[in-house]
């Protein structure tokens, strides 16, 4: 390994994508395209691991984003403990649907990027700056959606510059739309989708906003079989993170924990089938 | 036609480190110091914007003294080094040994077969392990590597800093201690240094993933005293 110098007239500046390019070290936007390896529609019975349904809405303090944990391959459980939401720097989170193993690529890319470019410049980039850099990731992808490996993550943030809590959705694309309340995204995110839309309202504390994207998470887990619900037997649980002004904060276990107890409870109170 | 005239190799290599050494000198100091909780780096510096003193990874920082072009340059080849590494293999994987050395293999061949050698000194500093102390890489400009678990300082004048510093300091001080010896040192019997005609930063413990973090303002006052 060499120190990698470059000279003023051909310098990568803080773009990390561009400065692996030019290293030739693998990264995603250096996958093998080609022929259809995979036919059209990727969630089949092929042969790689596939994650399912993230959402996130916001509230009074900035945004909540839940995923669920099951990853599948074909009709099968692959893994049942996967991470689909992670922080993308202090004060963004980054939640992923689609083909698991590009996806987490992705994410790491995304990560590696947002902070090469703060270390670089000493500035943090701005909201809307790090949603279109997500952007242009998912548009380099495309070649590999077309052979159905497709991405579709969600992103996430609190914009100091605004104060307030903001939501961008994707295409596979690459482009994306800031969201004025909640989406949810992935084979399940109809469902969560709709109910979070029922339970939707301006200025949303914490609590009630938690609550809403367990819901949504359970109702999806209810009606699509690619997602998790709360594994009471393992004692795995969705993942919940909230970005506020504190910038990125896990929701420890036990209070998602708690809250899928509640919420059973409840329902079997009501008398219903759950 | 004129011939060249034969100079001796060792004046062309006297004359590039004199020079080095006076655009080095022509400057301000800095002064890198271990203490309780990690290493401080505190650098004679007015500028909020020009920084000596940055991150270059979850436990490595830079510090450079000299011509500000020419490290800036070494500061982000070291990022991207190290972005590059972690990427590749594992964060874990990028140490600050490795970094070290290829900052004194540059600087090396720079001073012996380039015209001009770099106008700089640079720190690389890394936070300790349970199984490793803290680590301070102090590289000059013709590639010498020295490493210290001490204390560094960089600059111009070093030998009375150094001086008055090794005096003070001890193993294990608490921040406040290790500033004001270090914001002591560097300024000498004759001037005194505020909090805004410093640039300070440390590595420690309790920053989370990213050990890297200014003391600006209010805090930096406080801390001073």
């Amino acid at each position: 390994m060499t120190l990698p110098l470059f000279s003023t007239t051909d310098d990568p500046g803080p773009d990390f994508t561009g400065l692996i390019r030019r290293l030739e070290v693998p990264s995603p936007t250096m996958m093998p395209t080609g022929s259809a390896l995979f036919g059209s529609n990727g969630a089949g019975g092929n042969s790689f691991r596939h994650g399912t349904t993230v959402v996130a809405l916001r509230f009074a303090d900035g945004v909540v984003m839940a995923g669920d944990r099951r990853a599948t391959e074909g009709h099968a459980i692959a893994h049942r403990a996967m991470q689909k939401v992670f922080p993308a720097d202090r004060y963004s989170a980054v939640a992923i649907a689609g083909a698991a193993g590009p996806a987490v690529e992705m994410v790491r890319l995304f990560q590696t990027q947002l902070e090469h470019y703060e270390k670089v410049e000493g500035v943090v980039l701005s909201l809307e700056g790090k949603a279109n850099q997500l952007s242009q990731m998912v548009r380099e992808h495309l070649p590999m959606a077309m052979q159905g490996l497709a991405v579709v993550p969600l992103f996430a943030g609190y914009d100091l510059a605004r104060g307030t809590g903001r939501i961008f959705t994707y295409d596979v694309t690459g482009g994306h739309y800031e969201e004025t309340e909640y989406n949810a995204t992935g084979s399940g995110g109809r469902d969560a989708r709709t109910t979070v839309k029922l339970g939707y309202r301006d200025g949303l504390v914490r609590d009630e906003a938690v609550e809403l994207a367990i819901q949504a998470l359970y109702e999806a887990a209810d009606e699509d079989s690619a997602t998790g619900g709360p594994d009471l037997i393992r004692g795995i649980y969705p993942l919940v993170a909230t970005v506020t002004a504190e910038g990125f904060l896990s929701i420890q276990d036990d209070e998602v924990a708690e809250r899928f107890s509640t919420l059973i409870d409840r329902r079997r109170s009501e008398g219903r089938q759950l | 036609m004129t011939m060249p005239y034969y100079v001796a190799p060792e004046q062309v290599m006297k004359d590039r480190a004199e020079y080095a050494q006076k655009g080095i000198a022509r400057g301000r100091s800095l002064v890198a110091t271990t203490y309780d909780q990690g290493i401080a780096i505190v650098a004679d510096n007015p500028s909020r914007s020009l920084h000596k003193i940055s991150e270059i990874y979850d436990r490595i920082a830079f510090a450079g003294v000299g011509k500000y072009n020419e490290f800036d340059q070494l500061r982000v080849s070291g990022i991207r080094h190290a972005d590059t590494k972690g990427y590749a293999y594992s964060r874990e994987d990028v140490e600050a040994r490795s970094l070290a050395n290829l900052y004194a293999q540059y600087l090396g061949q720079v001073f012996t077969h380039e015209m001009k050698p770099l106008e700089v000194e640079i720190l690389v500093a890394e936070l300790g392990t349970g199984l490793r102390p803290p680590q301070l890489y102090h590289i000059a400009y013709e590639g010498t590597i020295t490493d210290e678990d001490r204390y560094a300082v960089l600059g111009g004048e070093t030998e009375t800093i150094a001086q008055r510093l090794d005096q003070l300091w001890s193993a294990e001080w608490p921040l406040p201690d290790a500033l004001r010896s270090a914001v002591g040192a560097l300024a000498g019997p004759d001037r005194t240094l505020g909090g805004s005609d410093l640039e300070v930063a440390v590595l420690a413990e309790g920053n989370g993933r990213r050990a890297f973090r200014r003391l600006v303002d209010d805090e930096l006052d406080a801390l001073l005293g």
